[in-house]
């Protein structure tokens, strides 16, 4: 493997897994602690029929229209899920079930009927991610990371990723102290007069947000397994609200570049010729980091700690 | 047109759809419907080793039974996991079902990757395993699928009161010497059972949304078990039908989302119009019930404008009120008054000349039960000492609408005989709020004078 391959067909890729499984494990630790994960597996499955309604509408396989699509899905989906509850009178795991597949079921329909399928967006990369297809055919060396023209052919995704973590990342400092009052005690956020409903909705179509970003590199049942695995196996681990939220970021970037590594360019550099979908490897590895993280927990023979929470 | 391939798998869809149906309401009322979504997933890696086991082994790959096999194994797999996961309390079901999900499923698509390397194609069809394809199904598969879905029927047949006491009542099942956490174990049971029977049609990804939407739709339609299950199995055998016949037509159409698109078509025509529960209903009742209030605001304030006037006891009075003395007693606008007295003119409650209005037999009856329900809901809540005058008159403008008549005759000392209305009787003089109306003219003229609340001084001729 020559270095000019690194830059050409790993660094993109693994800058996108890095951004995308940082990104997704940032969120997650709100999702976890506000006993809300089965959201990410809503919104990550909701977001495809505004997707496709994105491309149909627009054409092109832009980012903007994409974007905005899958928030308005996510949306609408938030709403259709406290709806059903409500009517319905479902816990909220069953009419979350109900509403996620019927979108997903919706936008599976449209993506046939749109044509979106053959032209546009490949089934493949929903249900496992194309890590793979992030390349920089641009590249002509390490000469051209500086070089603008030549990183302006950079992947678009890579695009998208860098700045919905950006976004995001600058949310969760902004919003640092509110959301760590909605998570642990969400009456007292609410009597102190914090907007309560708006942070819950801002917090929704930031996991949107990311689960969208996140979709093409990783698929969309990939983007579960980043908002969930690395939040728990560190809800595991601590009681601290900063090491609990920055750990899951670190944590979901470490595993996403482990991932990268270890199932395709790791084992070629050690010569054999072995590759794997590269969003599975990641996922797998979540599942065992939580795997890891329980058993270091039973593992560990630590006193008691008071289960205080200290921001 | 339908041969003999089609119509098996078509039947094979639909058993599987009674199944799932079945099943599924026994899960969503015990709340472990989204088991089967870790359960589908999970499968993923089991269906992909047993093919890859199969196609080391000679065999041939694209055999149901093994395939099926792999998937019940990592299927209970996973829910063991999610078991694991939960048992320390630090991680919630809702996140250990995310995690089993999504991480199996990963291991699976990994795994899946892998195969498609290795040149045995032995991956020949495992991706319909994903998304669902009737299309693709052999009779025999259809048979298989069909069998197992007609062996979990018979099995929730024969837990039926087992069942229905861990649903319902889990404290009286223990007592009553049934296991409850034996009991769970066979749903779970069940539930892999049916959601790795589905595969092949529904797919892994979507094969949750046809336990959980037959069974939800039922419940927005029926309380009562028997009826819950016989609705929610025909629901799910009509998606599974559907989604096939689509499926079978349309081939390029995933057939997952074709039943599960059904299932939710379903499910969206009972939220709005079940007619217990539905939007559409409750909206209509809830709209109905202000037009009734305001009726009988409007009726009530004709009456008491004739009690007023000086009308006799129980009589409707033979006096013409103007419309504008009871828009100012109401405090209404008197063009919205107007239209009240049109639309009860309309229903033949008053009768109307010139800007004035007079109760008809009818309307005098329907006058009379509103001010018996309102001067019972009032002179109960000043007995209670609940409130003074003018609170309890606001009040029971309130709760009077829902007053059934039985209710307001429990709630008056003299049953038969109309009260009269307790805002001129003053503080102190409660305990004679149950007087007939017979001598209490002077007392209500007074009270229209006295009373400070809405200002009926303009009332009367």
């Amino acid at each position: 493997m020559t270095a000019l391959d690194f830059l050409r067909l790993d660094l993109p890729a693994l800058l996108a897994a890095i951004l995308a499984c940082g990104t997704c494990g940032l969120l997650g630790s709100f999702l976890v602690l506000r006993r809300d994960s089965l959201l990410g597996d809503a919104l990550s499955h909701a977001v495809l029929p505004g997707i496709i309604a994105g491309f149909a509408l627009t054409g092109a396989r832009a980012g903007l229209p994409m974007l905005l699509g899958a928030l308005a899905a996510a949306l609408l989906a938030v709403v259709a899920i406290s709806l059903v509850r409500r009517v319905a009178r479902l816990e909220s795991g069953a009419a979350t079930g109900a509403v996620f597949t019927s979108f997903f079921a919706l936008g599976l329909m449209l993506m046939e009927a749109t044509g979106a399928r053959s032209v546009d967006l490949d089934l493949d990369c929903v249900l496992f991610g194309q890590l793979e297809s992030v390349v920089w055919l641009e590249a002509q060396g390490f000469g051209s990371l500086l070089d603008p023209t030549a990183l302006a052919a950079l992947p678009r995704q890579l695009f998208l990723l860098a700045a919905v973590a950006t976004v995001l990342a600058g949310l969760v400092a902004l919003l640092w102290r509110p959301l760590h009052l909605l998570c642990f005690d969400p009456d007292y956020a609410a009597a102190i007069g914090l907007p309560a409903r708006g942070l819950e909705l801002a917090l929704n179509l930031m996991v949107a947000a990311a689960a969208v970003a996140a979709f093409e590199a990783v698929g969309s049942i990939l983007v579960v397994a980043m908002l969930v695995c690395p939040a728990a196996a560190i809800r595991l681990l601590t009681d601290s609200y900063r090491a609990q939220v920055l750990g899951g970021a670190a944590l979901g970037a470490a595993l996403g570049a482990l991932g990268y590594a270890l199932a395709g360019p790791l084992p070629a550099a050690f010569g054999q010729a072995f590759s794997l979908n590269a969003a599975g490897v990641i996922g797998t590895l979540g599942g065992l980091a939580v795997a890891g993280a329980m058993l270091l927990r039973q593992l560990r023979i630590a006193p008691p700690k008071p289960a205080v929470i200290s921001g | 047109m339908l041969g003999y391939n089609t119509l098996v798998v078509l039947a094979g869809c639909a058993l599987l759809g009674l199944a799932c149906g079945t099943v599924g309401a026994f899960a969503l009322l015990r709340g472990r419907a989204l088991m089967a979504d870790a359960v589908g997933h999970a499968a993923l890696p089991g269906v992909v080793l047993a093919a890859m086991l199969v196609a080391s082994l000679g065999g041939n790959p694209r055999a149901l039974p093994p395939l099926l096999a792999g998937a019940v194994i990592a299927g209970v797999l996973g829910v063991l996991s999610v078991q694991a996961l939960t048992r320390g309390g630090r991680i919630r079901e809702d996140a250990a079902i995310a995690i089993v999900l999504s991480s199996f499923y990963a291991l699976g698509v990994a795994l899946l990757s892998h195969v498609q390397t290795i040149p045995q194609a032995a991956q020949a069809g495992l991706g319909k395993f994903i998304l669902g394809q009737a299309a693709a199904m052999r009779a025999e598969d259809a048979l298989w699928a069909g069998g197992i879905a007609a062996f979990s029927v018979l099995l929730c047949l024969i837990l039926f009161q087992r069942l229905r006491a861990a649903c319902f009542d889990p404290d009286h099942a223990r007592v009553m010497g049934l296991s409850v956490a034996r009991t769970d174990l066979a749903l779970l049971g069940l539930i892999v059972i049916v959601a790795v029977a589905g595969l092949q049609a529904v797919g892994l990804v979507l094969v949750v949304a046809l336990l959980i939407l037959p069974a939800a739709t039922a419940r927005l339609l029926t309380h009562r078990l028997p009826v819950l299950l016989l609705v929610s199995a025909s629901l799910g055998a009509l998606a599974g039908a559907l989604g096939a016949a689509a499926s079978a037509f349309e081939s390029e159409w995933p057939t997952g989302a074709a039943v599960v698109l059904a299932g939710a078509i379903f499910f969206t025509l009972a939220l709005l119009l079940a007619p217990e529960r539905g939007l559409l209903p409750e909206a209509l009742r809830r709209i109905h019930r202000r037009i009734a209030a305001t009726e009988s605001h409007f009726l009530r304030a004709a009456w008491e404008a004739q009690e007023a006037a000086g009308a006799g006891p129980g009589t409707a009075g033979d006096r013409w009120t103007p419309i504008a003395a009871l828009a100012a007693a109401r405090g209404w606008s008197e063009a919205y008054a107007a239209r009240l007295a049109l639309w009860l003119g309309l229903r033949g409650l008053v009768a109307r000349a010139e800007g004035e209005i007079h109760l008809t037999p009818r309307g005098a009856a329907a006058a009379r039960r509103a001010v018996r329900a309102h001067r019972a809901v009032e002179l109960h809540l000043l007995g209670l000492g609940a409130t003074d005058i003018a609170g309890a008159d606001r009040l029971a403008d309130l709760v009077e609408h829902g007053l059934p008549a039985e209710m307001a005759t429990r709630l008056l000392a003299e049953p038969s005989a109309l009260p009269q209305s307790p805002h001129a009787l003053g503080p102190g003089a409660f305990s004679s709020q149950a007087d007939t109306l017979g001598d209490s003219e002077n007392a209500t003229r007074q009270n229209f004078i006295v009373r400070p609340l809405r200002g009926r001084e303009a009332d009367g001729h």
